[in-house]
């Protein structure tokens, strides 16, 4: 147990800074911005591309199944970020000010 | 150097998805903040291609990455440029499926390569895997409930038979994280069967009012997902991003919760739209409604002080969001003051009504929240409630058998006239009847919103 926070001790720091940081944020926003938040959010967790981008950069290349698994993770992940930023971008657009 | 620079780049990152999600959260900084959050997610992207390294390795495969990067890009512009703001909710269910599947695969892979390792990496390639995976067969069933093409299924039978099955889940997840030799490699693909026949049954019997509650609890179940991959990798900026969308889509998962007056183990097991559930309906039966006619509403309303028009989903699905920001002008003409009263879950998703308004070009200091136009409307002339129903219903604070009972509404009641403007008496998305429509002060006004906000409009010009 102490050997383990120990070793992970950054990684245990990220982790519970990040959770309040979430909280934080988005305690105080008012409701109407809640769905594009929800979608912005949404945009921000296709970080998971990166996962991909790994995964498969490190492929073998005569392992077919990670690559075609890879490929499929890459596009999928890359729909989810520029799906999010742009739809979430098209609902902000309307927020703008007028006059 | 180049670690140098990736770990640069993935500080910069996180830090613009911090910022970013911070301005979203305010109405003249929210689309800078989208805007900075991409880009830094751009230079994250940029950076782990360019730099990132593996034992020494660096990225392959990079054409494929570029094409995959290439059509996903190009489909995912088109979707996203071409979906109807109206069907806004299902197309953020589906894009948080995609990520959900994105980590699902991750996990897939790396096991698939590397299927020995100690406990704790097990157990963050099993929990990606399933958490990605409920994510992803959650979202696209959201997705097709919220687009019509999926009806609701409920039963007690179903409740009992998930929580078997999340059991279940976890019992093989234990073994195969602390007997890992004794369970064989088959198991990857039995805990992803489970975990995508677990997601579409959670949402299955989930239906109406409740279905924002569950996209938000999808999304921060991703941003969860996409946290186990940052422990896998050790990566800083997948941990940070995921688990900032885990932790605030949580919070808002239980802030819509709280605007409900429901409890989110009461949203998960107990289902509203299913037959059943609601109290005793018969007595609505006979009563009668009153109509009125659109020369009588159109007097109404131009000789009163103070108009608050309450939209509901009804109003997006005639797409009549324009036609009621000209009613609105038409009216402030005439030296009305009118507003409109938006309820925190009006429409499908918690601000997605003032999404389809400020389309429409309505100013944003004229949406008023619940809990500032309740006080006001007993001092309001006339009610128009455009197609909403469910948040208007008195029995939420009077009749404890409905099954909205406690929910906060708007209490449209108190003004001193309330037009109701509906297609048909048909029951609202929760399924439940309304007693506001056989209120004293209630008239009914029936047609299609958008045809009867125009006749409207024109009524009121020939005054």
């Amino acid at each position: 147990m102490a050997e383990f926070f120990l070793q992970n001790q950054q990684t245990i720091y990220i982790v519970i800074l990040s959770i309040l940081l979430g909280i934080e944020v988005i305690s105080n926003v008012p409701a109407i911005l809640h769905t594009p938040l929800m979608s912005g959010a949404n945009a921000i967790h296709g970080v998971v591309i990166i996962g991909a981008i790994i995964v498969m950069g490190h492929a073998h290349s005569d392992d077919y199944l990670a690559l075609i698994l890879g490929f499929l993770a890459v596009l999928l992940g890359t729909l989810n970020v520029v799906g999010g930023f742009v739809v979430t971008n098209r609902m902000l657009a309307m927020f703008k000010k007028k006059k | 150097m180049s670690n140098f620079l990736l770990e640069l780049s993935y500080l910069i990152g996180s830090i613009t998805f911090i910022i970013g999600l911070k301005r979203l959260s305010g109405p003249d900084s929210a689309r800078n903040g989208n805007l900075m959050a991409a880009a830094g997610m751009g230079i994250a992207i940029l950076a782990t291609i360019l730099f990132h390294q593996k034992e020494g390795q660096p990225i392959g495969n990079v054409p494929w990455i570029l094409g995959a990067m290439g059509v996903g890009t190009v489909i995912g512009w088109m979707m996203a440029m071409k979906v109807k703001m109206t069907a806004m909710p299902q197309m953020v269910s589906f894009f948080n499926g995609m990520g959900g599947a994105c980590a699902a695969i991750i996990s897939l892979v790396e096991y698939h390569s590397h299927p020995e390792g100690s406990s704790g990496y097990l157990l963050i390639v099993f929990l990606g895997l399933i958490i990605g995976s409920v994510s992803f067969s959650g979202s696209i069933i959201a997705y097709g409930k919220l687009d019509e093409k999926i009806k609701d299924f409920s039963s007690k039978a179903l409740t009992y038979f998930n929580l078997l099955l999340l059991v279940g889940i976890f019992g093989i997840l234990g073994l195969a994280v602390s007997q890992p030799e004794m369970i064989g490699h088959s198991v990857l693909w039995i805990l992803l069967a489970l975990s995508l026949i677990y997601g579409i049954l959670f949402v299955m019997p989930i239906g109406g009012a409740d279905m924002p509650v569950v996209i938000s609890l999808l999304n921060s179940l991703t941003g969860m997902a996409a946290a186990f991959g940052g422990f896998l990798y050790n990566n800083p900026i997948m941990l940070t991003g995921g688990i900032l969308v885990g932790s605030a889509g949580t919070i808002l998962t239980v802030l819509m919760c709280k605007a409900m007056n429901r409890s989110l183990l009461n949203v998960i097991i107990g289902s509203f739209g299913g037959g059943g559930a609601g109290g005793e309906k018969g007595a609505a039966g006979d009563q009668t409604v009153k109509e009125i006619s659109l020369t009588d509403t159109a007097i109404l309303c131009a000789y009163a002080g103070k108009v608050v028009i309450v939209p509901g989903y009804g109003l997006a699905v005639a797409q009549a969001q324009h036609i009621c920001h000209e009613l609105e002008k038409k009216l402030e003409e005439k030296g009305v003051e009118v507003s409109f009263a938006i309820h925190p879950v009006a429409g499908r998703m918690p601000g997605h009504m003032n999404v389809l308004l400020a389309e429409a070009d309505v100013p944003y200091p004229k949406l008023v929240e619940m809990e500032d136009a309740n006080p006001g409307m007993n001092s309001t002339d006339v009610v128009i409630v455009v197609g909403a129903n469910d948040v208007v219903n008195p029995a939420a604070e009077n009749d404890p058998s409905s099954p909205i009972y406690g929910m906060p509404v708007l209490k449209v009641w108190e003004a001193k006239n309330v037009i109701v403007m509906k297609r048909s008496m048909r029951a609202g998305y929760a399924g439940i009847e309304n007693e506001l429509f056989f209120h004293p002060k209630t008239k009914m006004l029936f047609g299609d919103a958008k045809d009867m906000l125009g006749k409207l409009v024109a009524e009121i010009k020939d005054l």
